[in-house]
């Protein structure tokens, strides 16, 4: 076939690295905590210093365990740690405690939503244990490199997708789904920014029909799910470019360049290290009983997608409200309790996935530490509801309560936001529209109801917008057609 | 007086009757120190004048094997590659040791990175047998026995990766005893091969075994490989009673290679525990041709992931050839190794690199971890059927220095008798049985099922008090 037109299908998994918030590191009891002066979080052992030894941090199993189960994974009750060998200055010891041949979680999956309201599966191949090496910072400047151990020992797991995505944009979704599922089950603040959450990618391409896979390069450097996006695309790029010009795909690994926007030759395989694995001898294998594996199960929280069915059903919201509540745990907690306050959950809805995300947005901050509370809120929403003040209005106090905390009643009373729904005060109104506006009114007599929209508009106006839009429609109905 | 050429328990009891000081037995041990030590040359640091707190429960001079950290004190392995290494923790031995009192004399000499038999490949130079200084004290621990042997020392810590307490201590004429693994924490043992190590004593008789045992076993939450279970006084095993006792005499230790000089010193000592009411019969232990190469396999490839830490960024040696010949950091690291290590600590790094290597791993890692379960079994089975095994603890009597320093194998074969032990992680101990006629000291080796440390003591005691 013409290599000019030959069209390719692409394949890609992915390798997530994520931190654990646990208390302490996986092997010492030195706090696990990032943003401090550098090397005040160590001790001999993440030091990896002569004569120290490894204790397992138990939290971390848990936590494990726990991502294992979320994923979907099969949990292995048996625990056990190996060797990876390698020399590098932020490796203290020189090799990695990691898990080699008996990952705590293998064979699961997740349904990752796409744009088009369909789910893809994506399997996971396997998950396992291990601690972080520390940071190395190089200085250009004074020719000189410094270590940072601060970061050694945080526990981290590994997720290994199988090659399951065909787009970046399958990445990204797949990845959007995977960081979801984690900050649901609370075991890691999945900032990419900080490191907490770092990805790397295999990817390949292969004429369309072909069953085995090309050779795949391994893309690493990416520092968000926009950058994996991006650096998956100029890699289909030129993987696609190189096989039309006749080359070959070289296997090595390649670190993507946010400002040049493309990935470089880092090592090829012939380069590639032998790790030289082996159990290691200073933790003694054991095994998790099944009870404690069913009672982690047992205690996993709703996981986003049960959460959206749940919510979609019991609140009757459509599809893409109930999505759009569920992306943040915090969020759709919040919508349910605005919902044990007032029984208009669409309402709560609209108002919480459209002025207030917007504000969560702005501020990137957790809707926790607004100063808006599901009490306030659904006053504001009730008020509204109840014509004591517009819609208009009502965005307005929302503003105000975001800046001050207050209480909406408080504001709507201070500011005298209140509608007039005064029938006296009122009735004054709807006479003098009556008298100024005698042709809407022959009109209105002539069954042309919908003009009462105008009267009620001018109206507003005389009364700077504190009338009830409501009262007013019914006063002119009654002065008018004598209902 | 010469305090220094007693054992603990009977300078214990002097001060106890305040006939003696702890300071008195400290002077004396210095003062031996000033004496034997350029001969000796027993410790790789000699510690600035310690702190000796009268009313200790037990302030012993001892001697601390150069691989067991020490807050602030140099602690090396003896070797280049740790220069000017002073941990800023203690071992946890050290840290029991400290609340009883005990008074560390220095850091005693070893092969490097415990590698060896003889003592002679410390970056030190070698340390030398105080029964004849042409010959070599045993190893790895072999400062440790030497110390204890020249009186430099009361007792001494070792540690045993393949026999590296218990050959030194048959070939200087003192007790050296192996605990089960898992019995003392290995927290604060620069590690050699972390599957086998294990600290244990090295004392003048068995008495002072039990209670040096008495101070540092226990599991310790800083070290997952210690067990928890409960730590007899191992005082109350000093029975002089072995009646009823079954022991067993493997016949795959008594083949050719052995001194007949050993050999009669054994026989003669099982003879006295006949003689004491013990019953002995022959077992076998069909694997024990399998023993060595296991374990040149195992520990080799545990130490080449062990010592590749050392590699010049975070402490000791550093250096950096004058020019650039791979990149800055490939530089740094094969310099400073290649200056670092010794040609027995390369040796071993590149046997148990090469064992561990993608496509030999199958081989020779897993099929030595298969062997080693095969040993163990061997022994299991054994302790259905004895109480206690008796072996030499060395197939020869204490060798010129620089005889075998030229034959790596021969030098791996000293180890011949103790591998197992450590293989199967069993308690092993030595005890002096005899002289030669040139008037060499030789070792008998007791052994005992896992966490039975009282059963050693109980028939070591007894042979001491009959023999």
């Amino acid at each position: 076939m013409n290599q000019q037109t030959q069209q390719f299908e692409t394949v890609i998994g992915l390798e997530v690295h994520l931190q654990l918030d646990t208390k302490t590191k996986i092997f010492c009891g030195c706090a696990n905590a990032f943003g401090h002066e550098p090397n005040t979080l160590t001790c001999p052992v993440c030091l990896g210093l002569p004569g120290s030894l490894p204790v397992f941090n138990k939290q971390v199993l848990e936590y494990g365990i726990k991502i294992g189960l979320a994923l979907n994974c099969t949990v292995s009750s048996f625990i056990k740690f190996d060797r990876k060998n390698y020399y590098y200055p932020d490796l203290p010891k020189a090799y990695q405690i990691s898990q080699y041949d008996m990952p705590v979680a293998r064979n699961g999956f997740i349904m990752a939503p796409s744009q088009n309201g369909e789910s893809k599966k994506i399997r996971i191949h396997r998950a396992h244990l291990e601690e972080d090496a520390g940071k190395l910072i190089h200085d250009d400047a004074a020719n000189c490199s410094l270590v940072d151990y601060n970061r050694t020992g945080t526990p981290l797991m590994e997720i290994v997708s199988e090659p399951d995505m065909h787009s970046p944009q399958d990445a990204y979704e797949y990845l959007q789904m995977l960081k979801l599922t984690l900050q649901y089950l609370n075991v890691s603040d999945c900032d990419m920014e900080k490191g907490s959450l770092r990805c790397d990618a295999n990817i390949s391409i292969r004429p369309v029909g072909q069953t085995n896979l090309g050779t795949k390069t391994e893309i690493k450097n990416m520092n968000s799910f926009k950058a994996v996006k991006e650096a998956l695309s100029y890699e289909i790029g030129r993987q696609e470019s190189v096989v039309r010009s006749g080359g070959v795909i070289v296997q090595e690994t390649r670190l993507w360049d946010e400002n040049k926007q493309m990935t470089f030759s880092m090592r090829s395989k012939e380069e590639a290290h032998d790790y030289r694995y082996f159990p290691e001898p200073d933790l003694v294998p054991f095994t998790v009983s099944e009870q404690k594996i069913e009672e982690i199960k047992t205690a996993l929280p709703e996981l986003p997608l049960q959460k959206q069915a749940r919510i979609k059903e019991r609140y009757r919201l459509n599809d893409y409200d109930s999505f759009i509540l569920v992306q943040d745990p915090l969020v759709a907690g919040f919508f349910e309790e605005c919902v044990t306050l007032y029984p208009d959950a669409k309402k709560i809805c609209n108002w919480i996935t459209g002025p207030v995300l917007q504000e969560l947005n702005a501020k990137k901050v957790p809707i926790t530490e607004l100063k808006l509370s599901p009490k306030n809120l659904t006053t504001l929403i009730q008020k509204v509801e109840e014509g004591v003040v517009s819609n208009l209005v009502g965005k307005d106090i929302l503003k105000n309560i975001l800046e001050t905390g207050q209480d909406a009643g408080d504001i709507i009373q201070s500011q005298g936001l209140a509608q007039v729904s005064d029938d006296g005060a009122l009735l004054k109104i709807v006479d003098e529209l009556i008298k100024e506006n005698e042709k809407v009114v022959g009109q209105i007599k002539a069954g042309e109801e919908k003009a009462i929209g105008f009267l009620v508009g001018q109206g507003m106006k005389k009364m700077q917008g504190k009338a009830n839009p409501k009262k007013i429609t019914e006063l002119l109905k009654r002065r008018i057609l004598d209902v | 007086m010469t305090p220094n050429t007693l054992t603990a328990h009977a300078i214990l009891d002097l001060i106890k009757q305040k006939k003696l000081s702890a300071k008195d037995v400290f002077a004396s041990v210095s003062a031996q120190i000033q004496k034997t030590e350029k001969d000796v040359h027993a410790y790789a640091t000699i510690f600035d004048a310690p702190q000796i707190q009268e009313n200790a429960a037990v302030p012993i001079p001892i001697a601390i094997k150069d691989n067991i950290c020490i807050k602030g004190e140099l602690t090396t392995c003896s070797s280049q590659i740790l220069s000017g290494f002073k941990p800023p923790y203690d071992a946890t031995v050290i840290q029991k040791l400290k609340a009883s009192g005990a008074v560390f004399t220095g850091h005693a000499n070893m092969d490097e990175f415990a590698f060896g038999s003889s003592t002679e490949t410390s970056y030190y130079g070698p340390t030398r047998n105080p029964w004849n200084l042409a010959c070599v004290p045993g190893g790895s621990s072999g400062g440790s026995a030497a110390a204890v042997a020249a009186n430099e020392a009361i007792w001494a810590l070792g540690s045993d990766t393949g026999g590296s307490i218990r050959q030194p201590a048959a070939l200087c004429g003192v007790v050296g005893l192996k605990p089960t693994y898992g019995r003392v924490s290995r927290y604060g043992l620069i590690a050699f091969a972390s599957s086998l190590d294990q600290i244990g004593p090295i004392t003048k008789d068995i008495t002072d075994a039990a209670l040096l045992l008495n101070i540092i076993a226990g599991h310790d939450e800083h070290d997952s490989t210690s067990v928890d279970l409960p730590v007899p006084d191992y005082t109350k095993a000093l029975r002089n009673d072995v009646k009823g006792l079954k022991i067993g005499i493997p016949k795959e230790y008594f083949i050719e290679g052995i001194d007949p000089q050993v050999k009669k010193s054994v026989f003669d000592a099982i003879a006295i525990l006949k003689k004491c009411g013990a019953t002995f019969e022959e077992i076998s232990l069909p694997h024990t041709e399998y023993a060595v190469s296991t374990y040149y396999i195992v520990a080799t490839a545990e130490a080449s992931s062990n010592l590749a830490r050392f590699d010049g960024i975070q402490y000791g040696l550093r250096r950096k050839p004058d020019h650039i010949r791979k990149t800055p950091l490939i530089d740094l690291y094969e310099e400073t190794r290649d200056i670092g290590f010794g040609t027995e600590a390369k040796r071993r790094i590149m046997l148990g690199t090469y064992a561990l290597s993608s496509g030999y791993y199958d081989a020779y890692y897993l099929k030595g971890l298969k062997v080693r379960t095969l040993i163990k079994k061997d022994f299991d089975e054994a302790f259905k059927k004895v109480d206690a095994i008796i072996t030499p603890t060395s197939p020869t009597t204490a060798f010129k220095i620089g005889e075998k320093t030229n034959d790596p194998l021969s030098m791996y074969l000293s180890d011949i008798y103790t591998i197992s032990a450590n293989l199967s992680g069993i308690p092993a101990i030595s005890i002096p049985c005899g002289l030669s006629k040139d008037n060499l000291p030789i070792g008998l080796q007791i052994m005992a099922k896992p966490f039975d440390e009282e059963m050693l003591f109980r028939i070591g005691f007894t042979f001491e008090q009959n023999k």
